[in-house]
């Protein structure tokens, strides 16, 4: 894919050798990245902004540990299609599991609409004051 | 058709040139690393299952869902830290697949001792993690979490928290395993002549499980 790294692939080499660096680097971006998602909960971001960064930190995070860490970025593409290819018929259960969710609640929010809108209760660990 | 690997075309062509070949699809890939591959695919479909089935009771619920934020906070120098138990955990895990990609690296020059101690120090990171998800779980079933209720608010938290934290856990437990047996191995020898991609896919699985965390991470600490 890359041009700097076509070489070794098109030539047929059995091997995943890479330099060290790219490890090196791509653990510090993990960090930094894991590092940023655990901010966004430490000020306490909300709304759009949270969802989105959350979104955005877990797919960087995903797509390094896939391409570099697993080698994705570096097999071909008959690999690659057959393994990442079909998770995407995934999507398609999250699209109709989320439909299922919502109209479940509507049907609750009906029945037991005075249930809703209330706040959790604080954990035991922040009521007795230790 | 025989085409030479110096000749083969690469790409989207390549992926038609490949598939439409009468022997293997997978060229310059061990069978094993396939095989671990295609297991890999079928655990995303097992793991998105339970995300997706969390998702779902979660969107239905009319209860108040307990906030993740307090829930896995800590206490530390008397100072109220949210999620920092979660945080830790994480570290840990990125950090073990770190090590795990050095003796991938490592295993492939043929560093037998380097390989060894490395994986070996993933395994150590892998327990140390489950060891945190142990004194989370205690902590939790002390303060009165269960499959079927919890004091916080809706009761399809506490099942949705173990079912998924629990595999996951399960999956690094197995991994441990895995790891040292094959770290034992290379020490002693036996991968001398067949060659080292038993290290790449042990790795793999690892990474898958580090993979994993992150979208549990996301979806239920932070969201």
């Amino acid at each position: 894919m890359s041009d700097s790294h076509a070489a070794p692939a098109a030539a047929g080499t059995e091997q995943q050798q890479h330099p060290l660096g790219i490890y090196f680097r791509i653990w510090v971006l993990l960090f930094v990245l894991s590092a940023l998602s655990y901010a966004v909960d430490y000020y306490q971001f909300q709304g759009y902004l949270r969802w989105s960064l959350i979104i955005i930190f877990m797919l960087l995070k995903a797509g390094f540990i896939t391409a570099i860490f697993m080698h994705m970025w570096w097999e071909r593409m008959a690999l690659a299609a057959a393994i990442l290819l079909p998770p995407l018929c995934l999507l398609v259960l999250i699209g109709i599991m989320a439909i299922e969710g919502d109209f479940t609640f509507a049907m609750r929010d009906i029945w037991l609409g005075q249930e809703v809108g209330r706040e959790p209760n604080p954990p035991a660990h922040m009521l007795d004051g230790h | 058709m025989a085409a030479s690997p110096s000749n083969r075309p690469i790409g989207w062509e390549g992926a038609v040139h490949d598939w439409s070949a009468d022997k293997e699809s997978f060229h310059a890939v061990p069978w094993g690393k396939a095989m671990m591959w295609i297991f890999l695919l079928s655990d995303t479909f097992i793991f998105t299952s339970f995300l997706v089935g969390y998702m779902t009771v979660r969107m239905a619920a009319t209860d108040p869902w307990p906030i993740a934020s307090d829930v896995f906070a800590l206490t530390l120098f008397g100072h109220h830290v949210p999620l920092i138990l979660i945080a830790i955990m994480t570290f840990v895990l990125i950090t073990s697949s770190g090590t795990m990609a050095l003796a991938v690296n490592y295993g492939y020059r043929r560093d037998k001792e380097r390989t060894f101690w490395l994986m070996t120090a993933t395994a150590i990171l892998g327990a140390t993690f489950v060891g945190m998800q142990v004194f989370e779980w205690s902590k939790l079933i002390a303060e009165g979490v269960r499959p079927w209720s919890n004091p916080m608010g809706a009761a399809q938290f506490g099942s949705s928290f173990f079912m998924i934290t629990g595999f996951h856990g399960l999956h690094v437990s197995i991994g441990v395993l895995y790891l040292l047996i094959v770290a034992f191995r290379v020490r002693r020898g036996d991968y001398d002549r067949k060659g080292f991609e038993i290290v790449e896919i042990a790795g793999l699985y690892w990474h898958f499980v580090d993979l994993v965390w992150v979208f549990i991470f996301a979806f239920f600490y932070l969201w």
